[in-house]
């Protein structure tokens, strides 16, 4: 006889970036494997999770394999897909908010998250790019909350200051982060996580500056970065050239390069303004330089 | 020449730094920023002073320029602004215009 109740095992990882912990509920035990090992370093129990998703995967051929076996063919199982890290994700990425819950689209993904109860629903193929994307965009839109933001850029720590390293494709990111020498702790060569620093005085707390976190959202070093975190003391915009130097930027036109490196992906008024204010509050905090180097370990006796 | 009224839009974001203004569209995040005779425009686009008298107040005693040179700079300027949607422009006063726009000095 059918059992009329079927058990159905849950696996709860936790991805924790920055100390915000979202938790990735799931019936498929090769995803939450998957998970643990694409996020090593990053992953932690269900406890410390401040936001919650329910994931569930779809299968985007599901169509062509019932045709195939109806015709007595086979594709390709889908849960192959897991293994392969090649797949070039759809370009069609679409962040709004209706009624204050945020919804995430892309060919490959659809989420919805109520930032109110931290709670929220994937529906995605099996492809790790689809949750990278959503795990960016939620930590962006947490971020922009606070006051602080994503930014491409290349982030290392060195005599116990974080340093960042910003440009677009192409500018240097991960050329600078090959050459750190040992005594760097590297973070990230492509995506950093900023934080606001906040100390505890006792009883009170106050925010002194900003602190730069490790993420696991790796760039041509294909490398995680390290899970940590340190006060941020500066940050460069790259520029490669024939001799190393460092030079003043205008406060004006560094807000205007920072913006452009900010990771930012709807176009909410709301949202506008938090990313605008967050810019500025940063350029008037944080040294702000332009580095240009020579690609080799030199450029490193500039910094820290 | 009929008066132009202008007034800055609420679909932005701004701040002053430096001595310049940053201006961001929250519609596209096209970004602009102005100098001190655009900030001393900016600053003045409340939607019921004309645009000759923010010229004539605001823009010749502190820049050292004709009234008629600032002007025709100052409507192309404004003209400008208004296809990018950072400033409302029309030849009647601008009423009720929630012009908050965070952080303008």
């Amino acid at each position: 006889m059918m059992p009329l109740l079927e058990e159905v095992a849950l696996h709860t990882p936790v991805v924790q970036i920055g100390g915000i912990g979202i938790a990735l509920r799931t019936s498929s035990a090769r995803f939450a494997r998957m998970v643990e090992d694409r996020y090593d370093g990053f992953v932690t129990q269900e406890g410390a999770a401040q936001v919650s998703f329910d994931v569930e995967l779809f299968d985007p051929h599901e169509r062509e394999r019932e045709n195939a076996r109806r015709q007595g063919t086979t594709l390709q199982s889908w849960e192959s897909q897991f293994d392969d890290p090649f797949a070039e994700p759809p370009d069609d990425l679409a962040v709004t908010c209706e009624h204050r819950i945020w919804r995430i689209h892309r060919g490959d993904f659809d989420a919805t998250w109520n930032p109110q109860t931290g709670h929220g629903h994937i529906r995605q193929t099996v492809n790790p790019y689809a949750l990278d994307s959503v795990l960016r965009i939620v930590h962006s839109l947490v971020l922009a909350q606070q006051g602080t933001f994503l930014i491409h850029a290349a982030s290392a720590i060195r005599n116990g200051r974080a340093f960042l390293f910003s440009g677009i494709s192409g500018a240097g990111k991960t050329t600078i982060s090959r050459l750190a020498p040992p005594d760097t702790t590297l973070l990230t060569d492509e995506i950093s996580y900023i934080r606001k620093n906040v100390q505890k005085n006792g009883m009170k707390q106050q925010t002194a500056g900003y602190r730069a976190h490790g993420t696991p959202f790796a760039g041509e070093l294909a490398r995680l970065g390290v899970n940590c975190s340190a006060p941020l003391d500066t940050l460069y915009m790259l520029s490669q050239g024939p001799e190393n130097h460092i030079d003043d930027i205008h406060p004006v036109e560094a807000t205007q390069m920072l913006l452009r490196n900010i990771l930012f992906f709807a176009h909410d008024a709301d949202l506008v303004h938090r990313v605008f204010e967050a810019a500025c509050r940063f350029v008037e905090r944080v040294p702000v330089r332009r580095l240009t180097f020579r690609p080799d370990a030199a450029v490193w006796d500039l910094i820290g | 020449m009929n008066n132009l009224y202008i007034a800055r839009s609420s679909a932005i974001a701004s701040r002053v730094l430096a001595g310049e203004t940053m201006v961001m569209s929250v519609t596209d995040s096209t970004f602009f920023t102005l100098n001190e005779v655009a900030t001393a425009i900016w600053q003045a686009a409340d939607g019921v002073t004309p645009l000759t008298d923010i010229v004539t107040r605001s823009v010749c005693p502190e820049f050292e320029i004709t009234p008629q040179e600032a002007l025709t700079d100052a409507e192309e300027f404004v003209r400008e602004l208004a296809t990018h949607g950072i400033l409302q422009v029309s030849e009647q006063p601008i009423p009720n215009q929630d012009a908050a726009i965070a952080g303008a000095a």
